[in-house]
């Protein structure tokens, strides 16, 4: 796991080897100054600080401050950068694997959970790698450090940190084992608790209506406490680990001044001087600070562990779409051909989506495709540009296995117009060049006019470069379904495929779209997805759909006769109607 | 969501109110536990000076050559006193650590409570004019911002606040000349804090607005992944995303180094003061400079030294409050977006009839607490007296005029009469109006002319509790809530039995598919209803509305996601459901509105044709052409 993410490191690598390296020099010197503090404190005690030791000592000591806060910054810049590029590169490492995602991936991971790992997650990654490089290093090297000095100034007094470090280091370490699952399932409680205002801030109006509100109240004020109770709990242990701290530290001071002034006074100041137990105390105060220091990276690695193995499930995902090694660079025509095709969305599933379709249709062609819900009309027209791979059979475009095909060709040559669409943020040409990049503005203003978008278009006050809001949430459904047509029609496919894309548009429009279609790209396949009678009932055949196979094909006039699922949803449709 | 963190979004006054808050959470603990830390900040400043007797105790014994015996009494003594203020210190300290914590999650959770209740009381238009993402980060982000400000810098800057000044007091007792000169160089430490910590919260600040960019991108291409895929623009997309990424990446690493570098600089500021401060105790006592102090001493190496070590306490302390720099002002910019949310007006309700159980004796209706099926309109007079009006389902608009803003009105002189057991319909394109009128029905808006009576009763005089209770609605948009399919079904009538539930699932035909799901009607559901396809989600809403019972219901196009073969097996349930009652259907799919007994179609607000299907048809006018398909409906 941990390989996985620090291949992202990269042009950070040299910042993120360099910042313990410094921290080593800052380590030194923060350990050295008081020693020589001290011996400076010792000298003016003894009455010996002349004026000439006094400015050796406070220039000697000025320079080495300087030093430290040279280091200090240093390493504070490049850990900053090293962390800050961490994540800026895991991110776009995320970003850069998602698009090579096949649709079978992308069904795997939600949108929003997506978004969570490429902000929150990484967030909590960039923090604690930050902490690891700076203090992971800085504190076991002050904890060593600092004993040395101790020892070599206090001799065996110095064995009192033998006793307290183990105290406090098991102490703190019990403390975090002992917490980290509480966290963990309360963070889980307090997810589901922000589920729950989610859930009433876009549920809002069936609270109101339903007149809920002290319902929901109560449900939440019970929510709320559990947290709270939990939370309480699980910070209260926390709260041990400062006055644990202190206690070591006044164990220490307690037993350096008792032992300490007697050493000092018993062997006349030969074994131990004053300046010496003062400075024991110093190092004492650090190597504590810096114990406490290694607990909070504990708890800050406990917490970032599962983001990181929620990152790297994304990065070592493998999009299960591959090019073929040596790719037909062409689509010949726009024939399509199943042969005994079956499919299933995951090899677990015990229902097949498609059920052995066997399928003709020639270029040029119209084909209708009617039936309901979950008939896996989608599905099969999935196959098609290779969105999804058949678990049998074959899929052929223009005589060849679609598996066989450069993926980018395939899918410039299948346009799909996806049921579940989106439009960008940018402008009505920004979205419409997604089919050709550099589509002239008269080929856009000639697919819009095929899409029949440019009868509204036009009357918007700025036209093409009308500004689209994301999730195209300022055009109306029928009018986003007519600009996702263009936008396919701009690609000038082989095959293109409408997937329920006129639901929202008005029959008319529908029909002149079709005939647009007819008139202008006879020789392009066209497959069309409907809920609508009359959206496919002048095509060259419907396929009617039930239940992953092919239920019939034929012409609208064959199928109203003999096909029953035909006949049912035309008179759903059509009842009392008369004669229309 | 995005969290536009913003440092002039603070109020002034945020940090007032919000201490008045939390002592009003806590009235009794909060002072005690102030008075801890108040004891504990003191008690550990004093120390110092005790450990400083020692030493000089042990000085002298040195220098007057005093045995370890005679020596021993006064240095345990000074050490005694030093355990004492120890575990004084120790017990402050761990029961006002463990309180705060109880302080801390017992004010999330306030807040988080009284957040949630003022939300809920909120009128639909502040619903529907701030944006959800905006509402739930008040939750997720600015209540989570108070944590760390409530828990530790509160606790730190007023602790260290305390020992700075105890340990002013002592220096200025000791000498005044040597006081001056840390006080300098603390001043200058702050001024180093001041510039480096407000660079570091001005980038932090930035990081918070280019992350929101970022997340708007990822967000954006990861809802549209799949359209991305289809049109080959997966390189389009990472150029773009390396924009918004590097943006952020220049932010975060800027405010990550000005906060790095300004615990450097200020432990070796705070260092080099002490050796200056040592210094010039030395030159003090080489040349006998006249020492100005309260306590009148003279300077000697009994004043230096714990001066030196107050010097370091002093530094420490400035160096610890910088690290809480950035937690008080994202907390206080949370805490003043919490109260703004607590600000706002709830939804005022002057209604005084009211809705009760109602049954008939002798031809009069009379309240009563038997479940009877029968409800009445409490309608009290200014007189004292009451009358009861049968509850009935009798709904009446008339010449209604409504506009969400001011400048652009929606509906104008809507007359709309539905008789009990009618089946009222809407039709037009959108933003038409027909949505509107359902609004003003339930009172989620207030029209701004004409009127609408509900069996005679104008609805400004009922209460809205009530009124909303004799009205059902199914909308397009269907919300579901955590909890199994028979909870969310008995969301309509929270009395109601499992067999009025499975009763209702029945009725609109939802039956069916809820015995084939995994746990049938035990089967949870998770982020509204998510692992169930669209129209099985609508199908428990109309179930939903069943079990609830009104004699009028709304039906904001409940089928849209039906298809029409589906929505030809639910329609006898929906029959069924609407016998009956009133209804208003709102419907693109005019399969579904062709059997009312009304239909409406709205142009720009205006009611421009009425009658019934054959009537419209036969009129040939605008109903003709939508129903031929001449023009678009959404």
């Amino acid at each position: 796991m941990i390989k996985i993410l620090l291949n992202s490191l990269r042009e950070y690598k040299k910042d993120a080897i360099k910042t313990p390296i410094i921290v080593i020099g800052e380590v030194i010197m923060e350990c050295i100054i008081p020693f020589f503090i001290a011996r400076l404190v010792n000298l003016l005690q003894a009455g010996k600080a002349t004026p000439h030791v006094l400015w050796t000592y406070g220039l000697v000591l000025f320079a080495m401050g300087c030093l430290s806060l040279f280091f200090g910054a240093w390493a504070g810049i490049t850990a900053a950068n090293a962390s800050a590029g961490f994540a800026k590169n895991l991110r776009r490492d995320i970003f850069t694997n998602v698009q090579s995602f096949s649709f079978e991936n992308i069904d795997k991971f939600s949108a929003s959970s997506l978004v969570t790992r490429m902000t929150t997650d990484i967030t909590n990654v960039q923090m604690a790698f930050m902490m690891i490089i700076r203090i992971a290093v800085r504190a076991p090297l002050m904890i060593i450090f600092s004993f040395v000095m101790a020892y070599m100034m206090g001799g065996s007094l110095s064995f009192i940190f033998l006793f307290t470090i183990p105290v406090l280091g098991g102490g703190l370490f019990y403390i975090s084992k002992k917490v980290m699952p509480l966290f963990k399932a309360v963070f889980n409680k307090y997810d589901k608790l922000n589920a729950s205002v989610q859930e009433n801030i876009n549920g809002i109006r069936v609270v109101k209506s339903f007149v809920r509100e002290d319902y929901e109240n109560k449900k939440f004020f019970n929510a709320a406490e559990d947290v709270r109770g939990d939370f309480t709990r699980a910070e209260k242990i926390l709260a041990i680990n400062a006055p644990l701290m202190q206690f070591c530290l006044y164990l220490v001071v307690v037993f350096t001044l008792s032992f300490g002034s007697y050493r000092v006074i018993s062997t006349g100041a030969l074994g131990l001087n004053v300046g010496q137990l003062s400075s024991i105390l110093t190092y004492s105060f650090q190597i504590l600070i810096s114990l406490m220091m290694l607990s909070m990276i504990f708890v800050m690695i406990t917490i970032s562990t599962e983001s990181a193995e929620r990152i790297v499930a994304v990065l070592s995902e493998k999009s299960t779409l591959t090019n073929p090694e040596h790719p037909l660079m062409e689509v010949k025509n726009g024939d399509i051909e199943f042969k005994n095709v079956s499919f299933k969305y995951s090899s677990k599933a015990d229902r097949n989506a498609l059920d052995h379709v066997n399928l003709s249709i020639k270029s040029g062609e119209t084909v209708g495709i009617i039936g309901g819900t979950g008939s896996s009309k989608t599905s099969l027209v999935n196959l098609i540009s290779r969105l999804y791979d058949a678990s049998e059979g074959e899929v052929l475009v223009g005589d060849h296995n679609v598996k066989d095909y450069d993926l980018v060709t395939l899918r410039n040559q299948v346009s799909v117009v996806l049921q579940k669409n989106e439009l960008f943020s940018g402008t009505i040409s920004d979205n419409l060049r997604w089919g050709n990049e550099s589509a002239t503005d008269e080929e856009i203003k000639e697919a819009a006019h095929l899409a029949c978008a440019d009868e509204f278009i036009d009357l918007m006050p700025e036209g093409y470069n009308t500004y689209i809001e994301q999730g195209g949430t300022n055009v109306s459904g029928g009018q986003k379904q007519r600009l996702c047509i263009a936008r396919a029609l701009l690609k000038r496919p082989k095959i293109l495929i409408l997937d329920d894309s006129t639901s929202a548009v008005d029959t008319k429009t529908d029909a002149k779209i079709r005939n647009g279609f007819k008139r202008f790209i006879p020789e392009t396949t066209k497959i069309i997805i409907a809920q609508r009678i009359s959206s496919v009932q002048d095509a060259d055949k419907i396929i009617v759909m039930s239940k992953g196979s092919i239920n019939a094909i034929g012409t609208h006039e064959e199928l109203l006769k003999t096909n029953e699922i035909y006949q049912e949803v035309y008179y759903s449709q059509n009842k009392k109607e008369g004669d229309k | 969501m995005a969290q536009k963190s913003n440092l002039s979004l603070v109020k002034k006054g945020t940090l007032k109110r919000l201490m008045k808050t939390l002592f009003a959470f806590f009235p009794v603990l909060l002072p005690f536990v102030v008075f801890l830390i108040l004891l504990n900040a003191i008690i550990s400043a004093i120390p110092a000076v005790f450990q400083q007797r020692i030493i000089a105790l042990i000085d002298q014994a040195l220098r007057k050559h005093i045995s370890w015996s005679q020596a021993s009494g006064p240095i345990f003594k000074n050490l005694s006193i030093l355990i004492i203020l120890y575990v004084i210190s120790l017990v402050a300290a761990f029961v006002y650590q463990r309180l705060m914590a109880v302080i801390t999650q017992g004010s999330l959770a306030k807040f988080r409570e009284q957040a949630f209740k003022r939300m809920e009381s909120l009128p639909i238009r502040y619903f529907d004019t701030h944006a959800h993402g905006d509402i739930m980060s008040v939750y997720t982000n600015d209540i989570d911002a108070l944590r760390q400000m409530i828990s530790q810098s509160f606790p730190q800057l007023f602790s260290t606040f305390v020992v700075l000044v105890t340990l002013a007091a002592v220096m200025i007792y000791y000498s005044i000349n040597m006081f001056i000169m840390i006080i300098i160089g603390v001043i200058l430490m702050a001024i180093v804090t001041k510039i480096i910590g407000g660079k570091s919260t001005k980038y932090f600040v930035k990081q918070q607005v280019t992350l929101g960019e970022t997340e708007g991108y990822i967000e954006e291409m990861m809802n549209g992944q799949k359209v991305v895929k289809v049109f080959n623009h997966e390189k389009e997309a990472i150029a773009d995303f390396d924009k918004v990424n590097e943006n952020w990446f220049e932010a975060s690493r800027k405010a990550n180094m000005y906060s790095n570098i300004l615990g450097p600089i200020l432990h070796n500021m705070s260092n080099i003061l002490y050796v200056i401060a040592a210094i010039t105790g030395g030159v003090l006592l080489l040349w006998h400079v006249p020492n100005i102090s309260i306590s009148g001493m003279a300077i000697s190496i009994s004043i230096v030294v714990p001066f030196l070590n107050m010097t370091k306490q002093f530094t420490g302390s400035i160096g610890q409050v910088s690290q809480q720099i950035n937690a008080v002002v994202m907390g206080l910019a949370g805490a003043a977006r919490i109260f703004e949310l607590m600000d706002q007006e709830p939804e005022v309700d002057e209604g005084y009839v009211t809705l009760v159980r109602a049954k008939e004796v002798n031809g009069e209706i009379v309240e009563t607490n038997e479940r009877t099926g029968m409800w009445a309109w409490k309608h009290p007079h200014q007189d004292g007296s009451l009358s009861y009006t049968k509850l009935a389902g009798d709904v009446e608009l008339e010449d209604v005029d409504f506009s969400y803003n001011p400048n652009k009105q929606i509906l104008f002189d809507v007359n709309v009469f539905a008789k009990p057991g009618q089946k009222v319909a809407f039709v037009g394109a959108t933003g038409a109006g027909k949505t509107t009128i359902t609004n003003l029905i339930n009172r989620f808006y207030d029209i701004q002319k004409g009127k609408i009576r509900y069996d005679g009763i104008n609805i400004d005089k009922i209460k809205k509790d009530d009124l909303r209770r004799s009205l059902g609605i199914v909308l397009q948009d269907t919300n579901l809530f955590t909890g199994t399919v028979m909870d969310n079904i008995r969301y309509g009538y929270l009395d109601a039995t499992d067999e009025e539930c499975i009763g209702a699932a029945k009725l609109v035909g939802a039956h069916d598919f809820i015995t084939r799901l995994p746990e049938g009607y035990n089967t949870p559901l998770r982020n509204n209803g998510s692992n169930l396809s669209q129209g099985q989600r609508q199908l428990i809403a109309i179930a939903r509305a069943a079990v609830a019972d009104p004699p009028v219901m709304i039906m904001d196009e409940a089928t849209s996601s039906i298809d029409t073969r589906t929505e030809a097996i639910v329609q006898r349930g929906m029959d069924a459901l609407m016998h009956g009652r009133t209804v208003f259907v709102i419907a693109h799919r005019l399969s579904t509105v062709q059997n009312s007994d009304v239909i409406m179609v709205l142009d720009h607000g205006h009611i421009i044709e009425r009658g019934s299907h054959n009537d419209l048809i036969a009129k040939k006018g605008q109903y003709y052409q939508l129903y031929t398909g001449a023009f678009e409906l959404e």
